[in-house]
């Protein structure tokens, strides 16, 4: 019994990775995030999911852009420079989700609890709820729709998946995509316990950890 | 039998859509002019509004209009949840709802909203709701629940509570009683006899996906999308919220990001998006939060009672007697209460049996069905205490539950139903078997330092299907078999195994099948929620009369155009052909095409007139496209569908942090024919999974004091993560067929969460030499007071508990 690991907190698979604290330092703390926060003059509200930016759902937005301030930033999104708009309190999963389309990150808590949100900042398995938009300038971000190839070919850990019925409901089904992917880059050949380890930031209600972790396995080798 | 399909695995079709992303939930969709709504919650746990003023917030830039609980359909049952109220009976229960151009301004506006509260009398202990002269959750009463029981005022008298002193559970006038056999023989013969006070805990429904939903009008109808496991069923009870005809409304739910009974029927948030959409002719997203979810995403109820059996020496329950009280929260609820003495019934057969209860309205957040509702929660406390009574016996505790497994004769509940089939014993023997519980259980209450080896032992069980519904197929004049499917999809893969029966019985190859589904306009039939353990069981039956119809309709077709009579034919390989000359026949394609030039109720033009409103709307927008089977599931299936899975568990407990390590975990469930053997594996390990969360560190609290809810967040009532469940985890099914069913199928999705969750405290109450807690969750602080010989902090009747 553990209490929920957040993203940080991972050190067995650092250490498989052998990567050691130059891959971590990469990685968003809750410190950073809540300290860019502040900066932006915006408090978290209590509503937990509040958003303030209409880019790509209203077509007939009001000429006063209410809620904040956009501003125009270059994100490199699966292998593609796109230009947005962003306010400087928006998450990327909110950017990624309301302003890009790639609904596939979902949002199951937007506190960095759940792991649905799980996306590859420079490689990194990261909760996109938890990071501001503003901070992954000039970074490489991954998310699921950037996994299958041009020929629609399945990444080997989408295809495992498949072949170990890994989802259930399917909510969380990204994100724990997203953190093996991340784990099978830097360890091709984990064990069973470093691949639950490394996935254990992925809560999963419907319980199908057991089939998620056979689908990790069934991917060494394949990547 | 030798089947082609069922009991195969197969990639169910929506697995890829899974894994790319594609998959589309609620909170997924866009559409232009989209805006959003958030909305006012109470903040006081029972009260009356004096005044809203709603003026400045709608005054602010970018808000574009509010809902208030006047402009609602006025609902005629008061147990029925409303949209918003006026009345606001527990904390967090949606009062307005507020549109504006995002979220941030719709959160501003909430703001701005003047509102005055008149504060009423609220309760959170059911017990202390019915002293006399206790508060009532409700202006209007303090008793009622959705089985039937009516909103009424209850008080005991203080002589009824006197033996709250001894912390053991009073037990004054039920609103509900029934018996069965000679109660007090059974006691007065037994050679052992048992009484507990118990409490089980409320545990949020924790679903990933948070009950979000978006919606428009276009040509007088309104689209919702939404979250709910089920499909068709959801059409009604979201037109009766709308204030519209069934058939005004476009309902798409394609995928449902968990829901565990809470999104099984409409649920009154959901029709809010609609509302608005309507008054301020916008489409509105209705993001709800994490956090909100606590107020509005259900948890299971929280059951406060007592249990007293008396045991014949060779260890067989002579009698029974249960006494339950339900927090009910201040709507209908769920009979959760009732369920106790279902699940003991079902999986224990007692010789005589006493059910009395009342479910009392609480100023909680409304709790619903969850996963197994009533029949987990009383696992939970019954199978530690059938391992004392094995104790006390000196019998082996694999033998007391062989000897009290039910039979043919088992009959369950007041109307004291037969099952159509109970094979738990043979579960009990297989897994034993894998387990190796002869040797294993020499391990029992092993210590190695502050470790002690547990072995634990679980059962449970639910309905495992319906009948009635209705079955819709079509083969179109491509050769293709369509199923169309109005169950839902929540996760289980079953709306996809269900559907091969159609393909089975036309004979079809899998890859020439098409399942027709997710959304209303695609013509779905009238077809049961996709929730209490049933779809297995009723999809396989409304699929195979739809099947049977349309091999008679090929038949008939083929007589027609070829001579003879439809009996003079037989069907395969995508043909309907002559028996006598399989070269006189027509292809599958060939037969729709005639259908449709045949039309009336070949084509669906003419249907029969026993099916449902639903699936009459569907064969109007289907008619005369293909051959179309159609039928009511119509026949009696002669008593209760019961499902059943057992657990074995071995754990290592640290005596002194109190934290279990589950070393492994065998389940078998009773489940009938198995038709799909991946999935069912599955949802037996899943489903303990959950079951381990329900048992140890889930749970609801409220502070007595103000019914503030102590726990918004994840991490405050925690879900078990990858590192709480074993390594690897070993299951599979009895496979014997029920008699009622078709393939012999029936359902099973709730009683391994049972299994998992009461076979992990019986293990723990084995590593503590059989102490008995009689209360969930389990948590390490209980265990290290049980293993030092301390009293608990909570009292044998306390609930909503940290």
């Amino acid at each position: 019994m553990s209490d929920i690991p957040t993203k940080g907190a991972s050190p067995q698979y650092f250490d498989a990775a052998g990567e050691g604290s130059g891959l971590a330092n990469k990685r968003a703390s809750r410190r950073q995030f809540i300290k860019g926060v502040i900066a932006s003059g915006t408090a978290i509200s209590t509503a937990g999911l509040v958003f303030g930016g209409l880019g790509g759902c209203s077509a007939d937005s009001p000429p006063v852009n209410v809620g904040g301030v956009e501003r125009l930033l270059s994100l490199n999104v699966n292998g593609q420079i796109r230009r947005v708009d962003v306010l400087p309190q928006e998450t990327l999963a909110m950017t990624i989700r309301y302003k890009l389309g790639l609904t596939g990150t979902k949002l199951g808590c937007d506190r960095g609890e759940c792991g649905a949100c799980t996306i590859l900042v420079d490689g990194v398995p990261t909760y996109s709820c938890s990071m501001l938009t503003q901070s992954v300038r000039g970074r490489s971000i991954t998310t699921i729709e950037g996994l299958e190839g041009q020929d629609g070919r399945l990444h080997p850990v989408q295809q495992a998946f498949i072949d170990e019925l890994g989802p259930q409901c399917g909510f969380c089904t990204p994100g724990q995509i997203m953190s093996a992917v991340a784990l099978l880059e830097t360890n091709p050949n984990p064990t069973r316990e470093q691949a639950r380890v490394a996935l254990s930031g992925n809560l999963c209600r419907c319980g199908a950890y057991d089939n998620y972790i056979n689908g990790v396995m069934a991917a060494v080798g394949r990547v | 039998m030798a089947y082609d399909l069922i009991g195969k695995n197969f990639t169910p079709p929506d697995v890829r859509a899974k894994v790319t992303g594609k998959a589309k939930y609620a909170e997924d969709f866009r559409v232009d002019g989209m805006v959003f709504c958030r909305l006012l919650l109470s903040t006081i746990p029972h009260a009356k509004i004096k005044r809203i003023d709603v003026s400045k917030a709608l005054a602010m830039e970018g808000v574009l209009g509010v809902l208030l609980p006047e402009d609602l359909v006025p609902l005629e049952d008061p147990l029925m949840p409303p949209v918003l109220t006026d009345e606001p009976k527990y904390i967090g229960e949606p009062i307005a709802a507020i549109a504006a151009v995002n979220e941030t301004v719709a959160e501003d506006a909430l703001e701005k909203i003047e509102i005055e509260y008149e504060p009423l009398p609220f309760v959170i202990d059911p017990l202390e709701s019915l002293y006399p002269g206790g508060p009532a959750a409700r202006t209007e009463g303090n008793v009622g629940n959705r089985a039937n029981i009516e909103l009424q005022t209850l008080h005991w008298t203080e002589e009824d509570f006197a033996s709250v002193e001894r912390g053991s559970m009073p037990k004054g006038k039920p609103a509900v009683e029934w018996s069965a056999g000679d109660l007090d023989a059974g006691f007065a013969n037994a050679a052992y006899v048992v009484e507990e006070t118990f409490v089980t805990g409320s545990n949020p429904h924790h679903s990933m996906e948070p009950r979000t939903a978006m919606a428009y009008w276009q040509n007088g109808k309104c689209h919702v999308y939404g979250s709910t496991q089920s499909q068709s069923m959801i059409v009604l009870g979201l037109a009766q919220y709308l204030g519209i005809e069934p058939a005004d409304v476009v309902y798409v739910a394609e995928y449902c990001g968990g829901g565990f009974g809470s999104k099984a029927t409409p649920y009154p948030i959901m029709a809010v998006p609609g509302l608005m959409s309507k008054k301020i002719g916008r489409p509105v997203m209705m993001r709800i939060s994490r956090s909100e979810e606590y107020f509005l995403g259900s948890a299971r109820h929280c059951l406060q009672g007592s249990v007293k059996l008396g045991f014949n020496a060779d260890g067989r329950i002579a009698a029974a007697d249960i006494y339950c009280l339900q927090a009910n929260g201040p709507y209908f609820g769920f009979p959760d209460f009732l369920n106790s003495a279902q699940t003991l019934g079902a999986c224990y057969s007692p010789l005589a049996t006493r059910f009395r209860g009342v479910p009392v309205l609480t100023n909680t957040p409304p709790a619903g069905a969850q996963r197994g509702p009533g029949q987990n929660q009383f696992a939970c406390i019954l199978e530690p205490i059938m391992d004392r009574a094995a104790e006390e016996l000196g019998l082996d505790r694999l033998a007391i539950r062989m000897i009290n497994a039910p039979s043919d004769s088992t009959l369950l509940d007041a109307r004291q139903s037969p099952m159509t089939s109970a094979y738990l014993a043979d579960a009990l023997q297989m897994a034993a078997a894998e387990f190796d519980w002869d040797n294993r259980k020499l391990r029992s209450r092993q210590r190695r330092g502050s470790k002690v080896t547990g072995i634990g032992i679980g059962s449970a069980m639910h309905t495992g299907g319906f009948y009635g519904f209705d079955g819709l197929v079509r083969i179109l004049p491509d050769g293709k078999l369509y199923i169309h499917t109005g169950v839902g999809n929540l996760g289980t893969y079953s709306y996809a195994a269900t559907s091969r029966i159609a393909a089975e019985i036309l004979k079809y190859d899998w890859d020439d099948c098409v399942i027709v589904r997710g959304d209303s306009r695609k013509h779905l039939p009238w077809n049961s929620i996709q929730a209490g353990s049933n779809t297995s069981y009723t999809q396989s039956r409304t699929n195979y009369v739809a099947a049977m119809d349309a091999v008679a309709k090929l038949k008939e077709i083929a007589a027609l155009d070829l001579g003879g009579a439809p009996d003079d034919y037989e069907i395969d390989g995508r043909r309907v052909f002559r028996r006598s000359n399989a070269a006189v026949g027509l292809s599958y394609g060939e037969a729709a095409q005639r259908a449709i030039d045949l039309a009336g109720k070949f084509s669906g033009q003419e249907g029969p007139e026993d099916v449902n409103a639903l699936t009459k709307l569907a064969l109007g927008g289907i008619a005369g496209t293909g051959l179309v089977g159609v039928a009511k599931d119509s026949a009696d299936v002669g008593g209760m569908v019961a499902t059943f899975t057992t657990g074995f568990i071995e754990i290592e407990l640290d005596i002194e942090t109190g934290r279990h390590e589950i070393k492994d975990y065998f389940a078998v469930c009773d489940a009938g024919t198995v038709i799909h053997p991946e999935v069912l594996a599955a949802q037996i390990n899943s489903g303990a999974v959950m079951g381990f969360g329900m048992a140890c560190t889930e749970r609801a609290i409220y502070d007595p004091q103000n019914g503030l809810p102590g726990n918004t967040r994840l991490i405050q009532t925690r879900p078990p993560s990858g590192l709480d469940v074993p390594p690897s985890m070993t299951a599979f099914g009895v496979d014997k067929p029920d008699p009622s069913n078709p393939v012999g199928v029936k359902g099973m999705g709730e009683p391994p969460m049972g299994a998992g969750a009461s076979a992990l405290l019986s293990a723990i109450s084995d590593a503590l030499g059989g102490h008995v807690f009689n209360r969930t969750p389990v948590t390490p602080d209980m265990i290290v007071n049980a293993a030092n010989g301390r009293l608990q902090s909570n009292g044998p009747l306390s609930v909503f508990t940290a």
